[in-house]
């Protein structure tokens, strides 16, 4: 039975949809994550003496601190985007997706 | 000579943090303190609360369901508070505060390096777990592949992982509680021993969790109260602690420039790679995503954890800074009755109780023995917190797997293979006291290192495969997960942390102290070569079934769904 439905949704060009947008949409948040952080490894790596620089003449707040503050931050504001839209937006694909193979099971 | 010195400064510190994340690293034995009652009566009503719960729980533990993922009724909110509980042990609190006091800014990247995988997880594994998965991730693994030979091999890793997880908890547990309640190092390890299983055995994953959520409000709670009271001595003003700090330490301006951490690229790239896949393939952690009622609820958990782990790694950032000055120029917390910076070389060196406990004595600085107390019990409750998540893993990786499905290939009655993962349960408890107090005096830091490194190489790319590559079949699984398990013990034993500092030989074979860069590599080539090469009608039959397994993971139809709520 649960084979069939799986026939079904995937036959539908709805599944194919969600797929990709939800595919893109994951993988270009992940993306950002990554080179965000790796870069930031490999300026730590390589270029230390930047992120120790104050933010401006006087200032105690390096570059360093700020931008980790930055991505401590923009990367949960990140997590919040896609389950705002996952929750949201692609969930109601599912539902919909789900529907339409229940109606052609029957 | 600069770089040598710089890459060996890096890989030692790396060895501290590594424990700092995972188990109380403690620079140097401490003596046994004096009986602390603060700290004890307010553990007692910590042990009597979680009791309570897990007296309530147990009557509503009655499947397996229930013992393994507490019905999968818990919401995304709870979950995410455990989840945090479960991440953030006593030694993120005290480990990452002391990093930031020695090494100031160093501390924070490596923070940041702890934290930037839990978005990944969550973009590119949570629902699909929670769609996949039922008890634990081998479920997601042998999904459509050979059950008995999978499952072994998941079932293998996992309790690796845990075993070695469980240990350095428990050494460190001992030592902590030696010195933060004054009690013999064997007491405690029978306390923390005997609780963690009085908790699994009656209450399973319904106890657990609210163990693990009562746990992160109080470390929430204590962190941050230190914090503000901490503040309030500068005017809540991050200029003042910064300028202050650099007044006091030792390495001045230098206090918030990047350091020894990460200066050699290979080791910070593979410690990066550790951190974040390693995080993704620890089966306590995984086994956390059943537990919500769908992957709604599981994407939500992610949400909640990663904003209370993120808030509270600022939390400790701040503690670390003000600890440099409150701390750090008071005699009273110093061996020699003087503070440290400006004569001593090692910088906290000649703190009492040892390099990490910075954060117990700004408690003690800002809020007295009330305060300090209470940090203290927070950091006893966070252990057991930790280790029962362990355990219940350990034990549902015999249980579920090795006898329900590899034993009795999927015939298990559901009251045997309950009374089997309880027995599971008291062997791990025994295991782990008995080991816990053979190894008081042996250097624990690789063990944290081995359990990462295999979470990192042998769980975590099988697991990805299995969920997002049509081509694997059970004989690049295996190899994979062997290959990626094997590789990693044997880096690690090779490696400075074990093949110089515990079996004591001149020079370490391979040169590197995190294996993940090496390891993750060998195992996703060996999955990948060897499903190629699999041509038999048993591969074939297993590819084709990815096509159903990928629409469930995407869609989550037939996913198990809550039997109770809670």
């Amino acid at each position: 039975m649960s084979s069939g439905m799986y026939e079904h949704m995937r036959n539908n060009p709805k599944f194919v949809k969600l797929v990709t947008k939800r595919a893109r949409f994951a993988w270009t948040l992940a993306f950002i994550v990554l080179g965000m952080f790796y870069g930031f490894v490999l300026l730590v790596a390589f270029k230390p003496t930047l992120l120790g620089r104050p933010i401006y003449q006087g200032s105690m707040v390096t570059i360093g601190v700020a931008f980790e503050l930055f991505m401590f931050i923009f990367f949960w504001l990140l997590t919040a985007l896609y389950v705002r839209k996952a929750n949201g937006e692609f969930d109601e694909l599912t539902a919909d997706l789900i529907k339409d193979a229940w109606k052609e099971n029957k | 000579m600069r770089v040598l010195n710089r890459i060996g400064l890096a890989l030692g510190l790396f060895a501290t943090t590594v424990m700092a994340h995972a188990g109380p690293a403690l620079d140097g034995i401490q003596e046994k303190q004096a009986t602390n009652w603060h700290a004890i009566i307010m553990f007692l009503l910590f042990v009597a609360l979680t009791m309570g719960i897990t007296y309530w729980a147990a009557g509503r533990t009655k499947s397996t369901s229930d013992f393994y993922t507490a019905g999968g009724g818990i919401t995304g909110f709870q979950n995410g508070l455990a989840i945090a509980g479960d991440y953030m042990s006593a030694a993120t609190l005290l480990g990452l505060s002391a990093m930031v006091y020695g090494q100031g800014y160093d501390g924070y990247i490596y923070m940041l390096a702890f934290f930037a995988g839990w978005p990944i997880i969550l973009f590119l594994m949570a629902e699909r777990l929670r769609n996949l998965g039922r008890f634990t991730f081998s479920d997601i693994t042998a999904y459509r592949l050979d059950q008995g030979s999978v499952r072994t091999m998941a079932a293998i890793s996992s309790l690796t992982v845990v075993c070695f997880y469980l240990l350095a908890q428990m050494v460190g547990a001992g030592q902590l509680i030696k010195l933060l309640f004054g009690l013999e190092y064997k007491i405690a390890i029978f306390a923390v021993g005997i609780l963690m299983m009085v908790y699994v055995i009656f209450g399973g994953m319904v106890a657990t969790t609210w163990v693990q959520i009562i746990k992160a409000c109080m470390l929430l709670v204590g962190g941050t109260l230190v914090a503000i009271l901490a503040m309030s001595r500068f005017g809540f003003s991050y200029h003042n602690v910064v300028e202050q700090a650099q007044a006091v330490h030792k390495l001045g301006p230098k206090l918030m420039y990047p350091g020894s951490l990460l200066a050699d690229p290979v080791t910070a790239i593979s410690l990066g790679l550790g951190l974040m896949f390693g995080t993704a393939g620890l089966p306590h952690i995984l086994m956390r995503f059943f537990t919500v009622t769908n992957a709604k609820e599981a994407r939500k958990s992610v949400l909640y954890a990663s904003g209370f782990v993120s808030y509270f790694f600022n939390v400790i950032f701040l503690l670390g800074l003000t600890g440099i000055i409150i701390v750090g120029k008071d005699g009273s917390f110093f061996e020699t009755g003087k503070f440290a910076f400006a004569s001593t070389s090692k910088v906290g060196g000649a703190l009492i109780g040892g390099g990490n406990m910075v954060a117990m004595h700004l408690a003690k600085a800002v809020g007295g023995n009330l305060l300090l107390g209470f940090l203290a019990a927070v950091a006893f409750a966070t252990i057991l917190a930790v280790v029962s998540g362990l355990a219940l893993a350990g034990a549902s990786a015999i249980s579920h797997d090795l006898y329900a499905r590899v034993i009795m290939k999927g015939k298990a009655l559901e009251s045997k293979e309950i009374k089997v993962s309880k027995v599971a349960t008291i062997c791990l408890g025994l295991i782990a006291i008995v080991l816990g107090i053979l190894f008081e005096k042996q250097n624990i830091a690789f063990m944290v290192g081995l359990a990462f490194g295999v979470a990192a190489a042998a769980n975590f790319p099988v697991l990805i495969l299995s969920m997002y590559w049509k081509g694997l079949t059970t004989r690049g699984a295996l190899w994979g997960g062997y290959g990626g398990l094997i590789s990693a013990f044997l880096f690690v034993l090779f490696s400075k942390s074990v093949w110089v500092d515990v079996i004591g030989n001149k020079a370490p074979l391979f040169p590197y102290t995190q294996p993940a860069l090496f390891a993750m590599p060998i195992a996703f080539l060996a999955a990948f070569i060897f499903s190629k090469l699999d041509g038999s009608d048993r591969a074939k039959a297993e590819i084709e079934a990815f096509e159903d397994q990928y629409v469930r993971g995407q869609t989550g139809f037939g996913a198990s769904g809550a039997t109770t709520k809670h």
